[in-house]
C-alpha cells in the first residue's frame, strides 16, 4: 500500500522462489487447470451420448497433437492437486511444519504427480 | 487484487556507481535500492564496490562503511548488530532477513540488497511500519484476565506451560515473516500476516490468558486468519529460527476443534 506518493518496494521480481511457494502457485493453477479439464470432460459424455458420429468428431479433436498435449497436461494437473491436496491435509492437522519435511514434501509431491502422470498414460497405451 | 508489476513511480532505475579505491584487492559489488523522496525521482539501484579486506564480515558491516566511508546520504536502520532488535531487517539476495546476522560470504556474487519487499518506502531501506505495527496492536498483545489475581502473588504457570510460549513470545517482530509472504502482499490490508498471528498464537497459548474464546472470535475471517494457504514462504524467512506457518496451522486448528 503505498502512500504520501511514496514507492512500492519491489516483491515477487527480486524475491528468491523458494520450492514451497513454487508448489503453492502450481496448486492454484493446477486447480483452475482441472476445473477447465472438467468441462471438456463433460463435453466428452456429451459427444457420447449424441450418438456415435458426434463422438467420432470429438475423438479426432483429442486425437490432434494440441488435444493430446492438453489432454496430458489435465491429467499432470490432477495428478499434482491431489498429491499436493494430501500434503495441505497433513499441514491442516499440524503435521510437516518443520523446514526439512515441508522441503521434501515438496518435491515428492512433483515427484509423485510426473510418475502417476507417466504410469497413467503407460498403462493406457 | 494480487499486482505483479511495480506502480510507475515505484519503477526501480540504473543509479550511480561507487568504484573500489586503488589498489583493492578483495572487492565485492553491492547493489542497493536508493530511493530519495525529496527529489521527485524514481527508485534506482547504486552499485558500490567494497575492498572486503577492510570491511567486518556482515552485510550490516558493509552498510556502515558505504554510509561512514562512501556515500553518508545512504538511510537505514540499524540499533543492536546482535539479531536483537529486528531493526535492520531487509531483502538481501532474494532473502528477508537482518541485515546484521547475514554474512556477506554467503552470496555468491554481486549483493543485492532491497527494502523489505511490498511496503511503502520512506527512504532508500527504511519501508514505512505504521501498518505492521497497527496490525500487531490489533490482535492485544497483552495477558486478558477476567477473574481476580490469587491472593498475595502473581498468577503462576508451570514449566511446561512456559514452554509453550518460549517460542512465540521470541519474535523480534522485525515483518521479514510478514514480507515475504505473497498473500500478504496482496492482501495486507486485510490479512494479518505471520507476524501478528504468530503473535495471537502467543496469546492464546498461554496459560494465564483467559480471553481465548474473544480472540479466536477475533481470527475467525476470511482475510484475518484465513489468507494464510501455507504458502511456508515465512517460516524460512524468520531469523530467530521460529516457526510461524505452524503456528497459523495450530490456530486453525484450534477453530475447527471448538466447534465439537
Amino acid at each position: 500500500m503505498s502512500n504520501h506518493g511514496r514507492p512500492l518496494s519491489p516483491h515477487i521480481s527480486i524475491y528468491r522462489w523458494p520450492i514451497n511457494m513454487t508448489t503453492s502457485i502450481l496448486h492454484r493453477a493446477t486447480g483452475v487447470a482441472i476445473s477447465v479439464g472438467f468441462v471438456v470432460l463433460v463435453a466428452w459424455l456429451f459427444a457420447a451420448a449424441a450418438g456415435s458420429e458426434a463422438y467420432a468428431t470429438f475423438m479426432t479433436y483429442m486425437d490432434t497433437m494440441l488435444g493430446k498435449v492438453l489432454l496430458i497436461g489435465w491429467s499432470f494437473a490432477f495428478f499434482f492437486h491431489f498429491s499436493n491436496g494430501l500434503r495441505h491435509l497433513a499441514w491442516d492437522t499440524g503435521y510437516g511444519f518443520e523446514m526439512r519435511q515441508a522441503n521434501a514434501s515438496a518435491w515428492l509431491v512433483i515427484i509423485s504427480a510426473v510418475v502417476m502422470t507417466a504410469l497413467f498414460w503407460w498403462v493406457r497405451a | 487484487m494480487a499486482e505483479f508489476t511495480l506502480p510507475k513511480n515505484s519503477r526501480v532505475t540504473k543509479g550511480r556507481h561507487f568504484a573500489a579505491p586503488e589498489g583493492a584487492s578483495n572487492v565485492k559489488r553491492f547493489a542497493v535500492y536508493r530511493y530519495d523522496p525529496s527529489s521527485g525521482d524514481n527508485p534506482r539501484m547504486d552499485t558500490y564496490d567494497i575492498d572486503l579486506e577492510s570491511c567486518g564480515p556482515m552485510v550490516l558491516d558493509a552498510l556502515i562503511k558505504i554510509k561512514n566511508e562512501i556515500d553518508p546520504t545512504l538511510t537505514f536502520r540499524r540499533s543492536c548488530r546482535e539479531g536483537i532488535c529486528g531493526s535492520c531487517a531487509m531483502n538481501i539476495d532474494g532473502d528477508n532477513t537482518l541485515a546484521c546476522t547475514r554474512a556477506i560470504d554467503d552470496a555468491k556474487g554481486d549483493l543485492k540488497i532491497y527494502p523489505l519487499p511490498h511496503m511503502s518506502v520512506v527512504k532508500d531501506l527504511v519501508p514505512d511500519m505504521t501498518h505492521f505495527y497497527a496490525q500487531y496492536a490489533s490482535i492485544k498483545p497483552w495477558l486478558q484476565t477476567r477473574t481476580p489475581p490469587p491472593a498475595g502473588k502473581e498468577r503462576l504457570q508451570s514449566k511446561a506451560d512456559q514452554e509453550l510460549i518460549n517460542e512465540p513470545a521470541a519474535c523480534i517482530l522485525c515483518a521479514c515473516c510478514s514480507t515475504s509472504c505473497p498473500s500478504y502482499w496482496w492482501n495486507s490490508d486485510r490479512y494479518l500476516g505471520p507476524a501478528a498471528l504468530l503473535a495471537a498464537y502467543r496469546w492464546l497459548v498461554d496459560s494465564r490468558d483467559e480471553a481465548s474464546a474473544e480472540r479466536l472470535d477475533d481470527l475467525e475471517d476470511s482475510f484475518r486468519l484465513y489468507r494464510c494457504h501455507t504458502i511456508m514462504n515465512c517460516t524460512p524467512a524468520c531469523p530467530k529460527g521460529l516457526n510461524p506457518a505452524r503456528a497459523i496451522a495450530a490456530t486453525k486448528k484450534m477453530l475447527v476443534e471448538r466447534k465439537f
